[in-house]
């Protein structure tokens, strides 16, 4: 049976909606319930919604085989995962942002809130610049108008929460998508099976 | 003599693997705990983590519990001409492990031929790999790559250092998407690009593999060291389990030539690790070359075993008053007839029991 961890909200739907036109439909998955996994035996799969943050997680660990997550979850976390397929949905960036009258004084220590602490330490230490990590779960955007940071680093996908914000972008740090990972061992005995679903998975993809 | 139900998983595996590297000439090698900090610190990258367990010695020196097994070897050896020397190891390292971001005690196996090597002792210790792995379960799979071939094919396509560390980056994820668009940032020529880019795509059976690589043009060198381990590998009982896969990449400041990793089913990451590794002789100031690799026996727990569904075969509940004479009779009967047995007075929570026998205060079992 092929595991198959989907990231629950939006992206997840729109995922599996992929899936299911790629021929690894599962019916049950389009009940109204609050049911989490969802097998059709006739496939051989079996798909569960997981946070979206987790199923890096679920796939590096072998409870899931495969499974789609953000860019920015596998530049966050570095999972020892293979990145099979970029399936450009999801799309956005991972961006600093500031308040629109932001002056970077580079005699200071920078302020950046961030819920992705690693991709902005790395991000400032290609480019030289000491800063101190303020690390958030959420809400962000707050953190420079409360003066609790100098700026974020964050994903933007239209830039409206920004705007209402009163913030704008200051640099696009990288291009962010959903990526189709697997189990590197996994991989090993299921082949075919995984080639497969990459495959017509694959074909899916609107470039 | 030892009964081999009372062993554990790991325990088996390492009685079997001792065996199995013995009957090959490699010698047990007994080392310290620690080294010094410095023989670490010098080499980081060439170990899984770079993060130690530091203590001072008595004169205060600084010294590392070890987190690697392969250096303390190397430094312990010189090279003869015409010599190899075989050892094999069974240690504790200590590692920051990479799920939790805490300090491991690792129990490590594995072996290194140190010296003047030729192919046949690169095919030993792949083969020696496969026997390894077998020995945890029949299910598994021993991918190899070759570092000088994906080294020569970089080189031909761009001399940037950043560019071939990314590179490696996204080959050791299948990333070809992610390569694609670095070739593209990099204004790479779209030949060479379709090069590396295939390069990365194949795997799986070796021939297979080895006509593709004779389309793209790759090192010669290398092609046929691949070539001739594929034939070598050929007439063992293990050549469907063992692929070619380009994605195992290791350090290669350190490594060159053969790299490969092992998997075995049931367990989610690789199992056993190894490669050639001359630079880092080279870096260390010795002669001659190297190939070694080391099975993880922490994943074995990973592995199902088939528990048993309770503790003791028998519950003896014996009554206060009973005669203690009487009783260790009765539990000694019990033992020498092969029973696992357990006296007590009262029915302890928890403990799984096949069966309840009682003794009263006469001595009388019922």
């Amino acid at each position: 049976m092929l595991n198959i961890a989907l990231p629950k909200g939006r992206l997840g739907e729109k995922v599996y909606a992929m899936f299911e036109s790629a021929g690894f439909e599962c019916p049950t998955i389009k009940e109204n319930n609050r049911k989490l996994i969802f097998e059709n035996k006739e496939l051989d799969i079996r798909y569960f919604w997981v946070k979206p943050s987790d199923v890096s997680i679920y796939v590096e660990r072998g409870a899931a085989d495969i499974g789609v997550a953000g860019k920015d979850i596998l530049l966050e976390y570095s999972p020892d995962v293979y990145e099979l397929l970029d399936l450009n949905i999801g799309k956005c960036n991972m961006c600093v942002a500031a308040k629109k009258d932001f002056y970077d004084d580079c005699t200071k220590t920078l302020r950046v809130a961030t819920k992705f602490k690693n991709i902005a330490s790395h991000y400032y230490s290609s480019i030289g610049r000491n800063i101190d990590i303020i690390k958030l779960n959420g809400s962000i955007e707050i953190a420079p108008i409360l003066n609790l940071s100098d700026v974020i680093v964050d994903i933007v996908e239209t830039g409206i929460t920004l705007k209402e914000n009163n913030l704008e972008v200051v640099t696009n740090i990288l291009p962010i998508s959903a990526r189709l990972i697997a189990n590197k061992a996994a991989f090993k005995f299921n082949t075919e099976k995984i080639e497969e679903v990459m495959t017509k998975l694959g074909e899916q993809v609107i470039k | 003599m030892i009964d081999e139900k009372l062993l554990k998983t790991e325990e088996k595996v390492v009685y079997a693997l001792r065996a199995l590297y013995k009957s090959y000439g490699y010698l047990p090698y007994k080392m310290s705990k620690f080294e010094e900090y410095e023989l670490y610190s010098e080499n980081k990258d060439f170990l899984v983590s770079d993060r130690f367990i530091t203590f001072n010695d008595t004169s205060g020196k600084l010294l590392a519990l070890k987190p690697d097994v392969t250096l303390s070897i190397i430094k312990n050896l010189s090279f003869e001409k015409g010599v190899k020397q075989k050892v094999c190891y069974n240690e504790n390292v200590y590692r920051v492990s990479s799920f939790s971001n805490n300090f491991k005690e690792i129990m490590q196996t594995g072996l290194e031929c140190i010296g003047d090597i030729d192919i046949y002792d690169i095919y030993e210790a792949l083969y020696l790999s496969a026997k390894s792995l077998d020995i945890i379960s029949n299910d598994f799979v021993l991918e190899i790559s070759h570092l000088g071939l994906l080294s020569n094919l970089l080189d031909s396509v761009c001399d940037d250092n950043v560019f071939k560390d990314k590179a490696i980056s996204f080959i050791s994820k299948k990333d070809t998407h992610d390569l694609e668009s670095l070739c593209k940032e990099y204004e790479i020529e779209e030949n060479s690009m379709n090069k590396l880019l295939k390069f990365v795509s194949i795997y799986g059976d070796r021939n297979k593999v080895l006509k593709e690589l004779e389309n793209l043009s790759v090192d010669l060198d290398g092609f046929n060291a691949l070539s001739e381990l594929s034939t070598l590998l050929d007439n063992t009982e293990f050549s469907d389990k063992i692929i070619f896969d380009f994605s195992v990449v290791n350090d290669m400041n350190y490594y060159n030539g053969i790299v490969f990793k092992g998997f075995v089913k049931g367990v989610s990451e690789g199992i056993l690790s190894g490669g050639q590794y001359d630079k880092l002789l080279n870096k260390m100031h010795k002669k001659g070359s190297a190939i070694g690799f080391a099975v993880y026996l922490d994943l074995l727990s990973a592995l199902k075993e088939n528990l048993k569904s309770y503790d003791v075969d028998i519950l003896l509940i014996y009554e206060e008053k009973c005669s203690k004479q009487r009783l260790a009779e009765v539990v000694n009967e019990l033992v020498f007839d092969g029973i696992n047995v357990t006296a007590q007075k009262s029915i302890p929570d928890k403990l799984r029991y096949k069966k309840l026998v009682k003794l009263d205060a006469e001595g009388v079992i019922c």
